[in-house]
């Protein structure tokens, strides 16, 4: 798998009141193409700065991100950001937030595009719907699509689905596996939710407290669907609970 | 009728306000301060000859060009104040300085600059409006959530969209506030602009049924009216915020 994402001996320093506040140690890894890989740790560890840092959105104090090679110097339409909190304008309705990021093409196959996105999350019959008339798993299936619909090559994903209750995000996880079967990315995701991460993702990678490096790396060499209560799922979730301390018995 | 019962309670303390000052006019035998239906019937007679469309035409006719040419003034400047760092360190402080200014106080100026035809009101009331706007519209831009203006970068449309489609929408809301605003302003420094100087108006209408023989009926008459039209004009703003494109900022 050629690498589609390479990370470079992050650093990144905050300033704050009582002075510098390191945040990433020296983080260094690949993400192949089509891989999704997850990153885990304590919270407040950095992981969305990490996250922040390989979109774009930040520059590193020191070290390289490079996609394809070249330089992450901004964020891009290449790689989309899906957060916590969504961001799905709530001025547009949900077609006009489909077709934001569309330049470039006539207004019918904008308005195809967006029709079949919209199709792919669900959300027939709501693209004229504003999004304060929509629930909150609605609100982010319209953010997935609105992402998609430019087809990226990357989604980068901050704790994309920890605002929803538990049976939306099982729900939600199981709809972006269904999509990624559909549609070929790559997928960065930040969580704190190790279950997760398992279900989802690759390849995990397993950050320390701040000033986070990265701890240990597992592969998650199971096949969609996996079934969360399944034997190996367990073992490796003790495993990687164990390297964020968390004993199994208090888990 | 769910509406109807929420009025109840205003509309009989309304009656109630009527009633003592019916009861205190006539227990007073005042000669000048007129009873509710001498109201009624000044009123009456202002609609009768056509006097009262005119003032009111008048008036309307003056906060109308006024607020609108703020409204064309403020609303770009505001969104330019917010979005420019530099625009609002050149402009804010002036206009923080300006603002507190009573627009009555401006009245010597608009005369001498304008004599006393329409425009000095028109200027009054462009002077009066022009400033909350500006400062609303300039923080609706400033309090645009970052999460919106990096996914918009995100997708890495042009300045243009981003403006289109982005930053004036986020900041509607908080314009039409400041609209609102601006013409509740408007419509109280009219009738003020309008007793210096004028021959037209309501604000002419009061200064001259007093002047004109001491026809308080007729001043109250157009108090009420001024009243009236203010909560008029105030409903009017209030179907903009009823917008569909704004309500996510209204509703909840």
């Amino acid at each position: 798998m050629p690498a589609k994402i390479v990370v470079q001996d992050i650093r990144k320093t905050f300033s704050s009141d009582k002075g510098p506040l390191p945040v990433l140690e020296r983080v260094s890894f690949s993400v192949g193409d089509g891989e999704l890989v997850a990153v885990v740790g304590p919270s407040g560890c950095g992981k969305s700065t990490l996250l922040n840092v390989i979109a774009g959105f930040e520059r590193p104090d020191h070290g390289l991100v490079t996609i394809d090679g070249t330089e992450q110097v901004r964020p891009s339409a290449q790689g989309i950001l899906i957060s916590q909190h969504g961001s799905v304008f709530p001025w547009l309705t949900v077609q006009q937030n489909l077709m934001f990021g569309l330049n470039g093409h006539v207004y019918s196959d904008r308005e195809t595009l967006a029709g079949h996105y919209a199709a792919m999350v669900g959300l027939k019959g709501f693209e004229s719907s504003y999004p304060h008339e929509l629930s909150g798993g609605m609100l982010k299936r319209a953010e997935l699509a609105r992402a998609l619909v430019v087809k990226p090559e990357i989604l980068y994903m901050d704790e994309p689905f920890s605002a929803l209750d538990a049976l939306l995000n099982l729900r939600m996880r199981n709809e972006l596996l269904r999509i990624l079967s559909e549609e070929r990315h790559t997928v960065v995701l930040v969580t704190h939710d190790v279950e997760e991460a398992i279900h989802l993702a690759d390849r995990i990678l397993v950050l320390s407290p701040r000033p986070a490096i990265l701890q240990a790396v597992f592969d998650v060499p199971l096949l969609h669907p996996r079934r969360l209560s399944s034997p190996a799922v367990q073992e490796l979730k003790v495993a990687i609970l164990r390297e964020l301390g968390v004993s199994s018995d208090s888990a | 009728m769910e509406r109807l019962k929420n009025l109840l309670p205003s509309l009989a303390v309304m009656a109630l306000l009527i009633g003592a000052w019916w009861l205190i006019v006539v227990e007073a035998r005042s000669v000048i301060f007129p009873t509710p239906w001498q109201v009624v019937t000044g009123a009456s007679e202002l609609v009768q000859n056509g006097v009262l469309w005119e003032h009111i035409g008048a008036s309307l006719f003056r906060v109308g060009s006024g607020f609108l040419l703020a409204v064309a003034f403020a609303v770009p400047l505001g969104l330019w104040m917010g979005w420019v760092r530099g625009a609002f360190a050149t402009f804010n402080p002036i206009f923080q300085m300006l603002r507190p200014i009573s627009p009555i106080a401006w009245i010597p100026i608009a005369i001498l600059w304008f004599g006393v035809g329409d425009a000095s009101p028109i200027f009054l009331i462009f002077i009066s409006s022009v400033f909350p706007m500006v400062v609303q519209t300039t923080s609706g831009v400033h309090t645009i959530e970052r999460r919106y203006l990096r996914a918009a970068g995100n997708f890495g449309v042009s300045r243009a969209t981003l403006f289109r489609r982005v930053v004036i929408p986020a900041a509607l809301p908080q314009v039409i506030v400041g609209m609102r605003i601006g013409l509740g302003v408007a419509w109280l420094v009219v009738v003020a602009a309008e007793m210096v100087a004028l021959r037209s108006g309501l604000g002419y209408l009061i200064i001259d049924s007093r002047n004109a023989g001491n026809r308080y009926d007729l001043v109250i008459a157009a108090m009420i009216i001024i009243g009236l039209i203010g909560l008029l004009l105030d409903g009017l703003m209030r179907l903009l915020e009823g917008l569909k494109a704004v309500q996510w900022r209204y509703a909840r």
